[in-house]
């Protein structure tokens, strides 16, 4: 399982803008790359970021084979009210991690 | 710009600041990736300290050692070790404690696992500076000796680049001081983290010579040298290079 560090305030303001950290462990390997012996290593990369404020998405990113291992992505939200942060990482071979955290709004 | 305008002032302004002592690579960073080291949600190398927490209440070394009391450890090592009679460093005596006193298959120094253990005790001590053990003067100067040999196809010692040009560049990168202080760390070239004997692997095929063997007894008196030349300099586990 990869572990990740995510960083979401625990509480914040109605209609304050909130940036929510994420780092999620991965060898993004590229596919382009050869082993020892002169075998291309095969496309390991993670595809698909989305993050779900409850059950609706309110961010969503694309990923390719140039982004480094361990992706770090950083975007922000505005608080309207309180609720669940669901992460999701989607890639290669069926790897899926799902991450949520609570946002409290006062 | 006259040379001196462009250069002299830097190294005067050191000295008056006080900054002779040991400058640890993280002082000639980006104010990026110091930002990145800094930040432990963002700093990669934090992922394996977590994977180390883990594994070390997993493999059993919880039984024995408080996460609290490794506070301090890893600034002592490489320390001294009467069974063998000279230097052990962290990632031997971790093998050690491992396979003798919990019976654990030996992990390979490089391993994921390995790495992440080493890295959480490391952690550990973040912070707090770097005690040279005092019995390891003979391992010292066997490593200083090393250190300053000239050695591969490009006949370049240690100390050429990272004492007397140190603070200088190669092409577009800095040269550091060589400090080992912020093992095992995150490097961006890697896209991993990584120990201090894979760096020093990469110096050496550097200078086209051939590796020192990780564990080796030259490996250690060189890894007790670089320890004793950065006496003072606080433990950055996980330090983030590029």
């Amino acid at each position: 399982m990869a572990r990740t560090l995510i960083r979401v305030p625990a509480t914040a303001t109605r209609g304050e803008v909130i940036e929510i950290r994420t780092l999620i462990q991965h060898p993004m390997e590229t596919g382009y790359r050869p082993d020892a012996a002169g075998r291309l290593l095969v496309r390991d990369i993670i595809t698909r970021f989305t993050c779900h404020f409850d059950n609706r998405l309110v961010f969503e990113a694309m990923l390719h084979s140039a982004i480094a291992a361990n992706p770090y992505l950083t975007f922000t939200l505005r608080a309207e009210a309180s609720g669940v942060l669901a992460f999701a990482w989607d890639g290669d071979h069926d790897f899926r991690h799902v991450e949520t955290r609570a946002l409290t709004v006062t | 710009m006259s040379p001196w305008r462009r250069q002299g002032w830097l190294p005067l302004l050191a000295l008056l600041l006080g900054a002779a002592g040991p400058r640890s690579g993280f002082e000639t960073m980006t104010p990026e990736l110091q930002a990145m080291q800094r930040d432990d949600a963002g700093n990669p190398g934090m992922l394996s300290v977590l994977e180390g927490e883990a594994l070390f209440a997993r493999e059993g070394c919880a039984a024995c050692h408080a996460a609290a009391a490794l506070r301090g450890v890893a600034a002592r090592y490489p320390a001294h070790d009467a069974a063998r009679g000279g230097p052990i460093d962290l990632a031997g005596r971790i093998a050690e404690c491992r396979e003798q006193r919990a019976g654990r298959p030996p992990l390979p120094r490089e391993s994921q696992p390995m790495l992440a253990l080493q890295s959480f005790v490391a952690h550990q001590s973040r912070g707090l500076p770097i005690t040279p053990d005092p019995r390891l003067a003979e391992a010292r100067a066997e490593g200083e000796r090393l250190f300053r040999e000239r050695r591969g196809q490009l006949n370049l010692s240690c100390a050429q680049c990272h004492e007397t040009l140190a603070g200088g560049r190669l092409a577009g990168a800095n040269i550091p001081e060589g400090h080992p202080n912020g093992y095992p760390l995150y490097r961006l070239e890697w896209q991993a983290l990584g120990s201090l004997q894979r760096r020093l692997r990469g110096c050496f095929t550097g200078v086209r010579a051939e590796p020192l063997a990780p564990g080796s007894p030259a490996a250690l008196a060189l890894e007790a040298y670089l320890f004793g030349r950065a006496a003072g300099l606080p433990i950055e586990t996980p330090a983030v290079r590029p």
